[in-house]
């Protein structure tokens, strides 16, 4: 007995950009993909329209994600999609703004437009996927590569220390932090759905499968191996309290770690200024 | 390159399935064009419904084990796997 509701599993295909070639250039087995099937399905499951969404992004194999989707969609230059996506979310405040970025291209060039993102609270929603390396380039160590890991730059083991994407993101200013992986895809399609409903800042940091680049110079085996890396090295938020720093080195705290309402969104603040000056105010 | 002992398990246990697949379509459709045969809808369905073929894509080996989970169409990259029945 077959059932003629709303299937939900081809829901992803309505999503799909008309007329684009697939499937995807991405590696087979990417996280990049689960990552825009989980995208997908939160949007759909909040019902926005497709032409109330716009997806931005920067330079990277996760940067290509926009254009096989059909939302609006600016494809901009490295680094550079969280200050595009304030000019877009400027203009058309009632429009919900998506950033897929990735750690090289969020963290090391595009560094400095992250941590004022986070710091004004402007109401986008930013899903960097984290494969702790440069991808599309061949497996350049990243900021997000950890302590001793291999890369092609650093062939002989990471001597730099790693940012922790959702910290950063905290300590600048962010009002929603949340971590999720692909293995963990159900928990990441509501993290972004939860993103999305916020209002400010949200970052949603998905931990994914380089398995081309990052797996293979760190021996991490193909993408069901590392799947299976991550569902073993992640640890719930509520689980993790219960545990001691030593225990969670090496972890992933995963599920909303941050959330705040208590600090104002940066487009309605200016709007409030721009009512006050239009009244003679200063 | 089946895993011997999961296919023994699968076998043991016949899980309990709402659906009886034999009367209408099959659990699910793979979409072998766009199948990028990356194994994960292999290894990751708990009731080992898939067996590669010879170019390492999915086959419904087992459908009747299907207990449509969600797991493989969640989990494909290349959203390749939808479901006849959700
Ligand atoms: C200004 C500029 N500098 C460097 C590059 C080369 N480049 C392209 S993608 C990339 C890194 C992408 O890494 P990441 O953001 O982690 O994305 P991934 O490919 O891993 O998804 C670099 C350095 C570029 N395109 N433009
Ligand atoms: S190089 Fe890495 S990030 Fe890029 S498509 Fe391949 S697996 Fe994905
Ligand atoms: S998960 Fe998708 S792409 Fe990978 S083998 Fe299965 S059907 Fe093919
Ligand atoms: S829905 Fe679940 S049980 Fe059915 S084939 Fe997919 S993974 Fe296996």
């Amino acid at each position: 007995m077959a059932t003629v509701v709303k299937q939900k599993s081809d829901v992803v295909l309505d999503y799909l950009r008309p007329g684009k070639k697939f499937p995807s250039v991405w590696c087979p087995g990417c996280g990049n993909g689960t990552v825009m099937s989980a995208i997908i399905r939160a949007v759909d499951k909040l019902g926005y329209s497709k032409d109330e969404v716009v997806m931005v992004s920067g330079i990277g194999c996760s940067s290509r994600m926009p254009i096989y989707l059909d939302f609006s969609a600016l494809h901009t230059t490295h680094g550079r999609a969280l200050a595009f996506a304030t000019g877009v979310k400027f203009a058309q405040p009632h429009m919900k703004v998506i950033v897929v970025t990735g750690d090289g291209d969020a963290l090391a060039i595009g560094g400095n437009h992250f941590i004022h993102a986070c710091r004004r609270n402007i109401d986008i929603t930013a899903v960097l996927i984290n494969n702790n390396i440069y991808g599309m380039t061949g497996g350049q160590g990243s900021p997000t590569t950890p302590d001793a890991a291999f890369s092609t730059t650093t062939p002989y083991g990471n001597a730099e220390k790693h940012f922790d994407v959702c910290d950063l993101a905290k300590a600048a200013g962010a009002t929603y932090v949340g971590r999720s992986t692909v293995y963990h895809a159900p928990q990441l399609e509501k993290q972004i759905a939860t993103a999305l409903e916020h209002r400010g800042f949200a970052l949603v940091e998905a931990i994914a499968n380089c398995h081309t680049y990052f797996g293979r110079l760190n021996r991490q085996g193909d993408a069901v191996a590392m799947l299976n890396m991550f569902k073993e090295r992640s640890v719930t938020t509520a689980k993790a309290k219960e545990m001691t720093e030593e225990e969670l080195k090496d972890k992933w705290v995963i599920g909303t770690l941050y959330e705040s309402t208590e600090k104002s969104e940066f487009c309605e603040e200016y709007q409030k200024l721009v009512d006050r000056v239009a009244k003679g105010g200063r | 390159m089946s895993d011997a002992n999961s296919t023994d398990q699968a076998r043991r246990k016949p899980p309990q399935t709402k659906y009886d697949y034999s009367a209408g379509p099959p659990p699910v459709t793979i979409n072998m064009s766009w199948c990028k045969a990356c194994n994960i809808c292999i290894a990751l369905c708990p009731t080992q419904v898939f067996e590669p073929d010879r170019d390492g894509k999915p086959v419904l080996a087992r459908q009747e084990y299907c207990t449509q989970c969600t797991l493989c169409w969640i989990h494909c990259p290349d959203l390749a796997i939808t479901s006849n029945y959700k």
